[in-house]
């Protein structure tokens, strides 16, 4: 305890900052963190808040760590107490030897008074009392004292700090003034009046060379805008709404007739999620790129259109930005608990392409290349995040501009119909079983067709003939191979002294670097392969063979994805072991090595005793 | 009828614009309004690569395969064609939206959508063959039975009935008709003003049920409408290639132009009406409703609103011929918008 107060603890600490839903406490934490980020310390963010918009608590979670784990770590160093309601909780929730700022004005039960933590009282409401003479404006104010605080504390690189405010309030000279003024109150009550009793300490480095800080949401939005899309209809829901409303905002700003000023785009927010999936078919349909994005309780009243979109062979562009379910769940908490769902929504037989972004890059790059892989394969295609990574700042190499041309895959127009002298709109010709089509407003008298969610033939008529009914879906069959080799390829990390496989997708991939790091301390070195798609290619199968156990890890109660592979390589099931995490707070690496160490002691145990 | 040989402007003959044979019940009035759209198209000139047929689930909505071959057509899932159309309308606005929807399509599962899509405006025609019954569930009633109405079993229908003329008026709907399928006199010409519309175009058209609604006790059966049809004016319809002729006594008519220069001519009848007021408009629904009579012709009209396509001040290209460099910002646009997150 007295050694790790004496010990300098650099660049690695998990600060946490408790405040009230509706504070203002977004701008003070966004400028800590961009702090952070500036001095070239790889750094993570993350809001825990609440379905509410006024008096809930909030926690704002920031994690900087020199060797690059950003992902969620569960054990706090740094409590910044704001909110009265919470603080008798949080304040157990510090590792001992960690450090706590609170109000001086509050009474602290004996009972949480901890002596083994530096604690800072900051007298943050007389101060704002006396220095700030708008009543209104002193609660959001009062944010920028803990700012200054921690940056006096922790020693954070006073002209970075100042560009950070000045970037969070644009050109506002007057607001980024009334501001600054605060920050320097609570720098200047430190320096006067607490003396420095904790070991934890900020320095310049240089890991973050040319990164960028962004959500995720954001990225899949510039994704759509650079994919082409021009159709956007959407049901605001949380945690997806900021991704179409990102892509509005991208749309204004980049997809502009700079002649006329008019759109090269359509928005519509649809009366539900039903009607917002039935105007991206339409338009798709029609031959325009069209996206929406949703959450779970979204993705339930999209089933029809899903189904019909498969089956009439329609191009379309999902989100899903994953929250708690079932029903409304926990709409402000992450999970991974659509995938089965995903994958064969609608009723009768389906199975749909699905992506798995595991970064922003991956947001960016997988939404672009979704409207490519919908239009090649006339099918929805889902891309699945979720609200820790749509919603949260994370690190990214900036963004490679797309490698390829739109894809607008098989599209007949009069001229090419005259030269083949045919169309039928479901045969199967290239061998691929992806049809040709034609899009509604085709001059030429063969062009027409009918399009239906009901039985139909390599014609596209009527028909409910079992023979034709058969065809037809051992065709779409073979489409999801097809898919198979123009979906992401999963993402191998070896070891060549590997014990076992490690598979997760999306946002649980952020801690994995720390968890397989955790588990080599302890004697298990890991292979990890992280799947990026749905169906799924070679080198999944290829990668469960490799190994006796293979730990699928998760943010769900079922395990949907160990499922999903159980369900696919049936041969391989017995192989495959399950690490689930759902408590709706993204998955930290400490758990995730945790039950993989127990889970492979019980194995061992097993084979001594079996 | 167009004789043998005869051609319109467009040089297409009636067969043109004709699709395949019917699988409805003998003496459908879906069949009918089937025929009065052929006869519309055909006389109007229609260009059939521009339209597109839309549809939900249910006997009305198998129509669309029965007219237009030359156009594509979208059968879409049960009381969402509103949301398929808005989406395709957006996509290309050259394409002229021709949706056939059912009472149960419109006013039961898709009285949403139905009402949304009016709050939109979105440029289309949208014609109800509005029978009151499930047909192809073999004879429910529908929303839009009218209350005291029987059933072929014998019950009767003790609910309150949705007038979707009533209910798209209220909603802000710019162009509303009635009509009885078997009145090609007034539907034709309905259906051709409703292409010259730039809105959406709302013809709730009686279309009595041979097989489970044409009994006696039904308020929509042959006999029943054709008792009860109460016509609001005669309607002629002007294309905008001919030139209008004011021929008639200062009163006694009412020429209503729509944007694309073609005129809708209202013949009075026994008395005054003014389709362009909205109360006008209710009040005289409610008042129909209250005698029992089936008030038909153009009910509601409003040339001035603008459509969906031009609310949301998108481009004149249609969206799915802009280039791909309009549609992907430069690699400069990109490197601009991730230096701004640093």
């Amino acid at each position: 305890m007295i050694e790790a107060v004496r010990r300098t603890v650099v660049n690695d600490m998990t600060i946490q900052v408790a405040t009230v839903n509706g504070s203002g406490s977004q701008s003070a934490n966004n400028i800590l963190l961009k702090s952070f980020f500036r001095m070239g310390i790889p750094v993570g963010g993350k809001n825990l808040f609440p379905s509410n918009i006024q008096g809930l608590p909030t926690w704002y979670t920031i994690r900087v760590n020199h060797r690059g784990y950003v992902g969620r770590k569960a054990q706090l160093d740094f409590l910044v107490a704001m909110n009265p309601n919470t603080a008798k909780e949080d304040y157990h929730q510090v590792v001992p030897g960690g450090v706590i700022i609170c109000d001086s004005e509050w009474t602290i039960d004996p009972a949480d008074r901890r002596d083994d933590v530096a604690w800072y009282p900051v007298p943050f409401a007389q101060l704002c009392k006396d220095n700030v003479e708008n009543a209104k404006l002193r609660r959001l104010l009062t944010n920028m004292i803990y700012v200054g605080v921690v940056a006096e504390l922790l020693g954070i690189d006073n002209e970075i700090l100042d560009a950070a405010l000045r970037d969070q309030f644009a050109s506002k000279a007057k607001v980024v003034e009334s501001n600054r003024k605060m920050i320097e109150l609570g720098k200047d009550f430190v320096r006067k009046n607490l003396a420095k009793k904790d070991p934890f300490r900020v320095e310049k480095m240089n890991a973050n060379g040319n990164k960028i800080l962004i959500d995720g949401n954001s990225a899949s939005a510039l994704g759509c805008v650079f994919g082409g899309c021009t159709v956007v209809a959407w049901y605001p829901i949380t945690p997806s709404s900021s991704l179409p409303e990102s892509v509005i905002d991208f749309l204004n700003q980049h997809r502009k007739d700079e002649a006329t000023g008019k759109n090269r785009f359509a928005v519509v927010q649809a009366e539900d999620e039903i009607a917002a999936l039935g105007m991206v078919i339409g338009a798709g349909w029609a031959g325009a790129r069209a996206m929406t994005s949703t959450s779970g309780p979204g993705i339930s009243l999209m089933s029809e259109f899903v189904g019909l979109g498969y089956f009439a062979e329609i191009p379309a562009v999902i989100f899903d930005v994953q929250r708690v379910g079932p029903s409304t769940g926990l709409p402000t908490r992450t999970a991974q608990g659509d995938v089965l769902k995903v994958v064969t929504l609608s009723h009768g037989d389906t199975k749909h392409v699905a992506l798995f972004p595991g970064s922003v890059q991956e947001c960016f790059e997988m939404g672009w290349r979704a409207f490519d892989l919908a239009d090649r394969l006339q099918t929805p295609v889902f891309v699945l995040t979720d609200l820790d990574l749509g919603m949260n700042n994370w690190m990214a190499d900036p963004f490679e501009y797309p490698d390829k041309p739109l894809d607008r895959g098989k599209v007949l127009d009069a001229d090419a119909i005259k030269r083949l002298g045919k169309f039928e709109r479901y045969r199967d010709v290239d061998g691929d079983a992806v049809g040709w089509r034609t899009l509604p407003g085709t001059r030429h008298p063969a062009a027409a067709y009918f399009t239906r969610g009901s039985g139909h033939n390599e014609k596209a008529l009527y028909t409910e003939r079992g023979d034709d009914y058969v065809h037809l879906m051992d065709r779409l069959a073979r489409k999801h191979q097809t898919a198979a080799q123009l979906v992401p390829a999963p993402v191998e990390s070896s070891d060549s002294g590997a014990q076992i496989g490690v598979i997760a997708y999306g946002s649980t991939d952020s801690p994995m670097a720390e968890c397989r790091d955790q588990l080599r301390e302890k004697g298990i070195r890991s292979s990890y392969l992280r799947i990026r798609a749905f169906p799924f290619t070679r080198a999944v199968r290829a990668f469960i063979e490799k190994f006796e156990r293979i730990y699928v890890i998760e943010q769900n109660r079922d395990g949907q994805m160990l499922a999903l592979l159980r369900i696919e390589y049936p041969e391989l099931a017995t192989r495959l072991r399950s690490v689930r995490h759902y408590d709706g707070l993204p998955i930290d690496a400490r758990f995730m090595s945790d039950h993989v160490i127990e889970q492979e002691h019980s194995s061992k145990k097993e084979l001594i005793h079996g | 009828m167009a004789e043998v040989g005869t051609v319109n402007r467009l040089g297409f003959n009636r067969q043109e614009y004709t699709g395949s044979p019917s699988t409805l019940c003998n003496g459908c009035g879906h069949d009918s309004i089937t025929n009065h759209i052929i006869t519309a198209l055909y006389e109007i000139g229609a260009d059939p690569y521009t339209f597109a047929k839309m549809s939900g689930i249910g006997c009305s909505s198998k129509t669309p395969a029965y007219f237009l071959s030359k156009s594509h057509g979208f059968n879409a899932v049960h009381g969402r064609m509103p949301s398929v159309s808005t989406g395709a309308k957006l996509a290309n606005h050259e394409l002229t939206m021709l949706a056939v929807s059912g009472d149960g399509d419109t006013a039961s599962i898709g009285i949403g959508q139905f009402c949304h899509l009016i709050r939109r405006n979105v440029r289309m025609i949208y014609v109800i063959e509005n029978n009151g019954v499930y047909g192809l569930t073999k004879g429910q009633f529908s929303a839009t039975a009218d209350t005291g109405s029987k059933q072929k079993d014998g019950t009767i229908n003790e609910l309150e009935t949705i007038d979707c003329c009533e209910l798209a008026i209220t909603l802000g709907c710019t162009f509303v008709a009635r009509s009885f399928s078997g009145d090609k006199k007034q539907m034709v010409p309905l259906l051709k003003a409703a292409m010259s519309h730039d809105g959406t175009a709302l013809l709730d058209v009686i279309s009595p049920c041979v097989t489970f609604n044409d009994h006696e006790g039904s308020s929509k059966s042959y006999a029943h409408v054709r008792e009860t049809d109460t016509p609001l004016h005669e309607i002629g319809y002007v294309p905008s290639y001919e030139e209008t002729v004011a021929d008639y006594a200062e009163g006694s008519e009412t020429d209503i132009r729509f944007p694309d220069g073609s005129t809708i001519r209202l013949k009075k009848l026994d008395h005054d009406y003014n389709p362009k007021n909205k109360v006008e408009a209710v009040a005289m629904l409610e008042e129909s409703r209250k005698k029992g009579i089936l008030t038909t012709g153009l009910i509601f009209v409003d040339t001035a609103r603008k459509d969906f396509n031009a609310t949301l001040h998108m481009v004149d290209t249609p969206l799915i011929r802009l280039s791909d460099a309009e549609l992907r910002p430069s690699r400069e646009t990109l490197s601009r918008i991730v230096e701004s997150y640093r």
